[in-house]
């Protein structure tokens, strides 16, 4: 059993023969009042765990689909400090963990070590960073560690067998395998070569390894699932919230949980 | 007099700088860096490299000695470096050409630029039509209404110019979409980065590419004067003209180096691309240097007359020096540089980009606080023809 809350939690839903599904959404795209109804809804459709995007102005990993939702959101003034406030006066409200996903300059502006704290006491449970790779992480992998927080590492199928085994060596919490060749959104498949990467993760890591990026259907997440952990998924979610059809959100979070079982 | 030696082995000047990206270009940031070290100390590259730079380039440029805009100042001895004379108008081809032969060497047949007013995607089109290699050319789509000719010049030289319409639609939201684009297809394609930002190793390999600019005027002030020049002027953006001609200049302190801004409406507003004169330390487009941000950390847009320092950021080794006081930063305005532009065209006959403009204008005002006993070179980056409508327009509404 990991010794961090969402290594547990995690470890649990797959002692119960689930494949782990990690839905992203954007926080304060639709204004932050209705955040705490969408954790509550995807807490309640069976997710494992929620990415929580932090708007930026920059997002250099995106697609357009989290491009323009990040865009919706700054229009409504969200920032890191509004953010991490709600995740903290609702914390007693929510068992479900919290991941935020953030590019580096926020937190840099508001302070890592500050941020780090803030998390912990705001409840969130790992931190993903798509601009820092293992090179740079020294600062705040030291400050989210003091405050036991998941430094959620990122693999890419660019990287060499070398740095796979370091990310591997180095992950907390899960194991993001970026499984594309580009930026976040829909893709109709994903190549061949994803097998045997999700494979030799899962052989390198001690913690689960999901795939995400171009993920949006509950074939795909059936067809990764079954060479690692589970996904995460984030523009096909993001627009169906945005259009309102949270009855698919449901369905593509039950059925991809579920494979296992039907199996 | 101390050796200098920045970047150190982690991509850092001092604390700025870094690699700041997705894992996913990691491995292509370290391919570069190898193959870009052993390309500089094989001479077959360095060979081809010096022969495109005399041949087709157009190098050495002159270091002019600007005798009516010197006695009109009544200062110092004033030179001119003019990278105005380039292939294709300014600096900008000094590191294309470099980056374009590493592309092969790389065996990649592909490159991906971002452009803001068109000046480095029509240098990058350029040696990618005289190599062979297949350019594409991110642009935001309101540079490409500002920029029709420079858009038609591309796609003369054989390159794909793709609109970017995300966010201001500007060099930012450019460079953006071609570190997307890059992502996406980084087994075979090249990203030609224009200035001396972005991650390690771009700003060494472009300071590196750029220091031809410093190089020459070293030896050629040298053989002009008997002396080294008593200050250095460039205009800053991203800084690769200015760190071109600064960096072999570092070690030798006495030599005063100026780095100018674009303070566009002014750094009082808002309206302006003054980064180190009012941003605060971020981490942008891969490296850590300053930003102009919000209180949030949200990258603002910066604003500029001149789209080359239209940038938010700047350069890691420019905020080093900056940092450790080697060299300043001064802002001028957008009506300063128009001044500059004016009269520069008037005493020498030349007319200046409006980037170089701002460098003219910062030399005029240290002109007057400087005797005849000393020399100022001013870098002057690039031909000002592409400005020439755009400032009839503004001085016909004035």
């Amino acid at each position: 059993m990991g010794s961090l809350k969402l290594e547990q939690v995690l470890q649990q839903k797959q002692a119960a023969n689930q494949n782990l599904f990690v839905p992203y959404i954007m926080a304060g795209d639709g204004g932050l009042d209705i955040l705490e109804e969408r954790i509550n809804f995807l807490q309640e459709s069976g997710a494992s765990a929620i990415e929580l995007g932090i708007p930026f102005s920059d997002p250099i990993a995106d697609g357009p689909t989290i491009q323009e939702a990040g865009i919706r959101a700054l229009a409504n003034g969200t920032s890191l400090k509004s953010i991490l406030e709600f995740l903290k006066s609702t914390k007693e409200d929510r068992s479900i963990p919290i991941i935020l996903m953030t590019y580096v300059n926020p937190i840099y502006h508001y302070g890592m070590e500050q941020f780090a704290e803030d998390c912990a006491d705001s409840g969130v449970d790992g931190i993903i960073i798509p601009d820092v790779p293992m090179e740079e992480e020294g600062p705040i992998a030291t400050h989210l560690s003091n405050e036991k927080i998941a430094f959620i590492r990122l693999a890419a199928m660019t990287s060499p067998e070398v740095r796979l085994k370091e990310i591997a060596r180095k992950s907390e919490g899960f194991l993001y395998a970026v499984a594309v060749m580009g930026t976040t959104g829909v893709r109709s498949s994903h190549s061949d070569n994803v097998k045997g990467y999700l494979e030799n993760l899962k052989k390198y890591s001690s913690v689960p390894v999901l795939a995400g990026f171009g993920v949006s259907s509950v074939e795909q997440a059936h067809e990764l699932s079954s060479h690692c952990d589970g996904v995460i998924v984030g523009s096909k979610i993001v627009d169906l919230l945005y259009q309102g059809k949270h009855d698919e959100v449901r369905n593509l979070i039950q059925s991809s949980v579920n494979s296992k079982v039907q199996v | 007099m101390t050796t200098y030696t920045m970047p150190d082995n982690k991509g850092r000047y001092g604390e700025f700088g870094g690699q700041f990206v997705p894992e996913l270009l990691m491995p292509a940031l370290i391919e570069l860096e190898k193959a870009y070290e052993e390309a500089m100390v094989d001479p077959s590259f360095t060979e081809e490299l010096d022969y495109y730079l005399k041949q087709y380039v157009g190098r050495e440029t002159p270091l002019y000695f600007a005798e009516q805009l010197s006695k009109q100042l009544g200062g110092p001895k004033i030179f001119l470096k003019r990278e105005d004379l380039n292939h294709t108008g300014a600096h900008k081809i000094n590191n294309t050409i470099g980056q374009a032969l590493l592309t092969l060497r790389m065996g990649k047949k592909k490159v991906v630029a971002e452009t803001g007013a068109g000046q480095h995607g029509v240098a990058t089109a350029t040696v990618c039509a005289l190599l062979g290699l297949d350019c594409i050319v991110f642009m935001g789509a309101e540079d490409i209404k500002r920029q029709k000719l420079n858009v038609f010049r591309m796609e003369l030289l054989g390159a794909e110019v793709r609109s970017v319409s995300q966010g201001s639609s500007t060099l930012k939201d450019a460079t953006n979409e071609a570190l997307r684009y890059w992502a996406s297809h980084v087994n075979d394609t090249h990203y030609i980065l224009g200035s001396a930002v972005g991650p390690h190793p771009f700003p060494k390999i472009v300071r590196d590419l750029q220091s031809v600019i410093g190089k020459e005027t070293k030896l050629q002030i040298i053989e002009q004067t008997g002396k080294l020049p008593d200050a250095v002027v460039a205009c800053v953006g991203g800084g690769s003209n200015s760190i071109g001609m600064f960096h072999p200049f570092i070690e030798d302190e006495k030599v005063k180096l100026y780095g100018v801004e674009a303070a566009g409406l002014g750094v009082e507003t808002n309206d302006h691309a003054a980064s180190l004169t009012k941003g605060k330390l971020g981490i942008f487009h891969g490296t850590l240097s300053h930003l102009l941000q919000d209180e949030n950390g949200q990258v603002k847009e910066a604003f500029s007359i001149s789209a080359g320092l239209d940038y938010p950021g700047i350069g890691p080794e420019h905020s080093h020096l900056h940092d450790t006081k080697r060299a300043t930063y001064k802002p001028i305005t957008d009506e300063e540089a128009l001044k500059a532009f004016q009269f520069l065209s008037k005493t020498e006959g030349i007319i200046p980009a409006l980037e170089s403009s701002h460098a003219v204008a910062l030399a005029m005002k240290l002109a007057k606080e400087m005797s005849a006993k000393e020399t100022l070179v001013i870098c002057l980056s690039g031909r000002g023809d592409k400005d020439v409508e755009q400032v009839k327009s503004r001085l016909e509404a004035e």
